[in-house]
């Protein structure tokens, strides 16, 4: 573990990376105090405010400081994010490990739902579940952490079949243990580093599926400041004030960059042999 | 050959069968209902049950499953609730725009992204390779609907080169394209410079390389040619990221395909319109797939003989 840190520290990409997550989480959580206004503070007469002293980064149709509700969207786009990991891992787990470990018609079955699932082009699904569940800030979370099941399901069996098979789990086995016992403490713990790394690429996947539906109005609502909602809104005065829809973009990119970056130096300080590939 | 090709085809069945059953159940499950939306709040019980009756949606979920999958065979698609006109009619309007995009982007995307992962991958750590790098987690990075708009603020606005948005000339495809080609240049680019990183350290190559064959006959017989089995598989998932991608990208610049139709579906609950253009969606998924299988066997010799 020590080696897999020094090998991340020295990975300048990756640090950045995760200076960036650092940044975004203190701004979620410090949202109030660094805000210079109250991200919902309608004034009228100062609607499409070009950046400038007053408004650092302008203000929007309605009036409201974009810096501000940037600062608050953080909030939305890391909480959205953290909550369907959550839910994509366990549920990935739970399933990956039900259908690794048992084998048989149970392992078939998940695996052909898997299949079909996969087989959606990644938006449609997303779309699909939203559309079920309607819209709203906690719907979004469903539906991007359901989203994100099959995949986490099938890497986790993938991993679980080839553990299974080792030598030390074999032993394990033979010396009378428990199967829930030998998956818990020979198996699960040999999937962490790779689940670490998915989840990390996951989370930026997550932001820009949140910011997708929220953009085409399937997924947070407003008056609540969502990265994605932002850019839509901004998108019908984009000719006569491009800064309303692209600043919020940009925070977006920023987000998705970071754990992007994090994700890649941590697979890379996690697994050596991979140094140098994608 | 053409048992895998039949073999293949008999495969997809069960796949579209599936996802038939998923986006029906979904659709069942819609908070909102067609039904009220169609006749307003104030329709009295009878009128909503005489249109429910009308429209089916009385019978079980299972009776209605097996209803619309027969008539989907038989080439039957229903009528959208919406415009009252056949399903297959608006899709058949709808899916050229959405192939042309599709298809121009996969065009640029493979160009773009196969020819920056070679040149990484011939000169790796070079200045060129790092500035491809950064750039391709960038590419990775952009929310694509805001990389369309900022090209639009680019390009038609300050610039005035190309139109804002619509469909009918060479013109109107640019921006759209380069928009959605974005992301999968980039996956591409990474996936190509590691595919042919692996093959250059083959011995086969060392071996080309000690007889004294050229560097980039090495390069084009040797290491492309092995490096294109990972980059075809990859396209075929790319394509299945596009079709997301272009409900986005054609919501972004007003193109009339069927990315814009679906999200106009989910907004009417015109649940039938949105079964047939996922359906469609599905189809082309599983096409695409096929020919990235059948493509196997014409680049890999070995991989036909197991058929």
């Amino acid at each position: 573990m020590t080696d897999a840190w020094s090998r991340f520290r020295r990975n300048r990409l990756a640090v950045v990376g995760l200076a960036l997550v650092l940044v975004l989480a203190l701004t979620a959580g410090l949202a109030p105090w660094l805000a210079p206004y109250d991200p919902a503070r309608q004034s009228l007469v100062e609607k499409r405010a070009r950046p400038g002293a007053k408004y650092l980064l302008g203000a929007d149709e309605f009036g409201r400081d974009i810096l501000s509700r940037v600062i608050y969207g953080s909030r939305v786009a890391l909480l959205v994010g953290v909550l369907s990991v959550t839910i994509a891992v366990v549920g990935g787990v739970l399933l990956g490990t039900a259908a690794g470990f048992t084998g048989g018609w149970l392992d078939a079955g998940l695996m052909r739902g898997v299949e079909i699932l996969l087989a959606f082009p990644y938006l449609l699904l997303a779309i699909a579940i939203v559309a079920m569940l309607g819209p709203g800030a906690l719907n979004t979370t469903l539906a991007v952490g359901i989203w994100g099941v099959p995949a986490v399901t099938r890497i986790v069996r993938g991993s679980v079949l080839a553990l299974r098979e080792t030598e030390y789990v074999g032993a394990a086995r033979a010396l009378g243990a428990p199967a829930l016992a030998v998956l818990r403490r020979h198996i699960l713990p040999n999937i962490v580093p790779g689940l670490v790394v998915y989840a990390t690429l996951f989370m930026a996947n997550a932001i820009l599926l949140e910011a997708a539906l929220s953009f085409l109005g399937l997924g947070v609502q407003p008056p609540t400041a969502s990265w994605g909602l932002m850019v839509s809104t901004g998108r019908d005065v984009l000719l006569v004030a491009p800064h309303v829809a692209t600043v919020p973009g940009l925070a977006i990119m920023v987000a998705v960059l970071a754990f992007n970056l994090v994700g890649d130096g941590l697979r890379d300080a996690l697994d050596p042999r991979l140094r140098g590939g994608a | 050959m053409l048992t895998f090709v039949v073999r293949r085809l008999l495969l997809a069945v069960p796949v579209l069968l599936g996802v038939v059953f998923v986006v029906m159940l979904t659709i069942d499950l819609l908070p909102g209902d067609a039904v009220t939306l169609m006749l307003g709040e104030h329709a009295t019980k009878d009128a909503v049950a005489a249109l429910r009756a009308h429209l089916g949606l009385d019978k079980p979920f299972l009776v209605r499953y097996v209803d619309y999958v027969g008539r989907v065979a038989r080439g039957d698609l229903g009528r959208s609730i919406q415009q009252n006109r056949p399903v297959a009619a608006e899709l058949a309007d709808a899916w050229p725009a959405t192939l042309e995009l599709t298809a121009a982007a996969l065009l640029l995307a493979a160009a773009a992204g196969i020819g920056a992962g070679v040149l990484s991958a011939v000169r790796p750590n070079s200045a060129f390779d790092g500035v491809a790098r950064v750039a391709s987690l960038f590419g990775l990075s952009m929310p694509i609907f805001w990389t369309g708009l900022v090209l639009i603020v680019v390009f038609s606005l300050w610039l005035n080169w190309l139109p804002v948005g619509g469909a009918g000339s060479p013109a109107h495809l640019v921006l759209p394209a380069v928009t959605l080609a974005l992301p999968s240049v980039a996956m591409i680019a990474r996936m190509t410079r590691s595919a042919v990183l692996d093959v250059l350290r083959e011995d086969y190559v060392r071996t080309a390389r000690a007889k004294g064959v050229g560097e980039w006959w090495v390069l084009l017989k040797h290491a492309l040619r092995n490096a294109f089995i990972p980059i075809i598989t990859l396209l075929g998932l790319q394509s299945g990221q596009l079709m997301g991608g272009a409900v986005l990208t054609e919501t972004v610049f007003a193109w009339p395909g069927l990315g814009r139709l679906m999200v106009k579906a989910i907004f009417a609950r015109d649940y039938v319109l949105l079964q047939g253009a996922v359906l469609v969606f599905a189809l082309a998924f599983v096409v695409v797939n096929l020919l990235v299988d059948l493509s196997y066997g014409v680049l890999d010799p070995r991989v036909a003989r197991q058929g």
